[in-house]
């Protein structure tokens, strides 16, 4: 699964690193906290949030995530987005909710960190 | 801030590539004796606008379309090449830096150079300025798609010259407290230099994730502090210090969800009392000294050796 996917299957719009669609997904997590995202996200994952401070960047960054979808629309601001295309980290935005989402891409075939296996 | 690094990138380039690496080696040439009036049937057929005249493999000089036009525009009688050609031709040697052709094209305004051999003097190729721009173009494309690669190749140059028993690196890394919009940059820089020194990516996260989160406790508890990063052969050790306010119960803050952070740092999605444990999830070894009023130190021991089994839990 890629990036491309994920946005297709949110209906999602993408923010930053349209360049980055075809970068692979491994698994999904869907957290606004982001020390549980550094304790659990697993290399490769895509991060689900309502966050949208610089901050949901850095944590992507130095867990390796292979992008972030924020869902109910909500948009970063143009922090979030250089410092995101700076990093090659795709960013998406869904209006979807985060239960929606999360239920959408299961549907798909995407599963969790914990049944993930390399 | 992109385009910034391409016209640096590009400057280096002019120093890095030689005339002979962008040149074309594959040049059509005349002999001098060739008469005037086969030219014409040459320029057309090569669609070339200049060509190197070789007197065995020695240039001899240059003909140009320029010279044709102004040999049938003077209604002369037919004659070799010799006659017509520019024998004081400007060349470059294959050697030469990018800059200097770049600077002669400038200079003297011709739309070619012929390339030669420094020793021998022997004609090797023929550049115009289209090919600087091309082989820039190359260069920089190959560049960008390998960028990263580079910088780890050439590390790893740097330390197969040192000469020593056992090689320690240290970094340091200044964090200013209560800075949130610049949280994390130290942790980033981190990463990036251990990716270049050509360690294991789940080593690398396991350090950028420890120090990421203790970077953020100095952001938001402290009047900031440093992070001094010690690479050795075998462990990565990560000394986080700060002086002050200091933790009053260390083993509670140790708790996971133990947290005593204010709520504009949990409105930003940290704070939650977790830092302390993923960094301790990351580390082999972790100790955290603490005194009230005096600081903070805290100890992050990461073995460079154990990367696929420490991934796994």
């Amino acid at each position: 699964m890629t990036i491309e996917d994920i946005r297709r299957i949110l209906e999602a719009e993408v923010v930053a690193g349209e360049y980055l669609l075809g970068q692979k997904v491994a698994t999904v997590c869907g957290s606004d906290l982001m020390s549980d995202v550094l304790a659990f996200a697993r290399p490769k994952a895509v991060l689900l949030t309502g966050m949208t401070n610089s901050q949901v960047v850095r944590t992507a960054e130095m867990a390796d995530l292979a992008g972030i979808c924020f869902v109910r629309d909500k948009r970063p601001g143009q922090e979030t987005v250089e410092l995101a295309e700076s990093k090659d980290i795709p960013l998406l935005t869904t209006p979807l909710s985060m239960f929606e989402s999360c239920g959408r891409l299961w549907k798909e075939g995407f599963v969790g960190g914990s049944e993930y296996e390399d | 801030m992109i385009s910034d690094n391409r016209i640096s990138k590009v400057q280096e380039l002019v120093y890095e590539i030689r005339v002979g690496d962008v040149m074309q080696s594959d040049v059509i040439t005349v002999a001098p004796e060739t008469p005037m009036s086969q030219l014409r049937g040459i320029l057309k057929k090569e669609r070339i606008s200049g060509i190197p005249v070789v007197n065995g493999d020695r240039l001899a000089g240059i003909i140009s379309i320029e010279d044709f036009i102004k040999w049938l525009a003077d209604r002369e009688e037919d004659c070799s090449i010799a006659e017509k050609m520019s024998k004081n031709v400007h060349t470059l040697y294959a050697d030469e830096p990018l800059t200097h052709a770049v600077n002669m094209f400038q200079l003297l305004g011709f739309g070619r150079f012929a390339v030669i051999d420094r020793q021998d003097k022997r004609l090797l190729g023929i550049i115009t300025k289209g090919d600087i721009v091309r082989g820039l173009l190359k260069k920089l494309e190959i560049d960008h798609v390998e960028g990263e690669d580079i910088y780890r190749h050439k590390v790893s140059r740097f330390f197969d010259n040192i000469l020593a028993d056992q090689v320690v690196l240290l970094f340091q890394y200044d964090v200013a407290g209560h800075d949130f919009k610049h949280a994390g940059e130290g942790a980033s820089r981190l990463k990036t230099t251990l990716r270049r020194l050509g360690l294991a990516p789940q080593i690398v996260r396991r350090v950028a994730i420890a120090t990421y989160e203790a970077e953020m406790n100095l952001i938001i508890y402290t009047d900031g502090g440093k992070i001094r990063v010690r690479v050795g052969p075998d462990e990565i050790l990560v000394i986080v210090r700060d002086s002050g306010p200091g933790i009053a119960d260390v083993e509670k803050a140790l708790q996971p969800g133990y947290s005593t952070a204010p709520e504009w740092v949990r409105e930003l999605g940290f704070g939650a009392g977790m830092g302390l444990c993923n960094i301790k999830k990351c580390a082999n070894k972790m100790d955290l000294m603490s005194s009230v009023g005096k600081g903070t130190q805290l100890y992050i021991r990461i073995s460079t050796n154990d990367g696929a089994e420490r991934e796994a839990v």
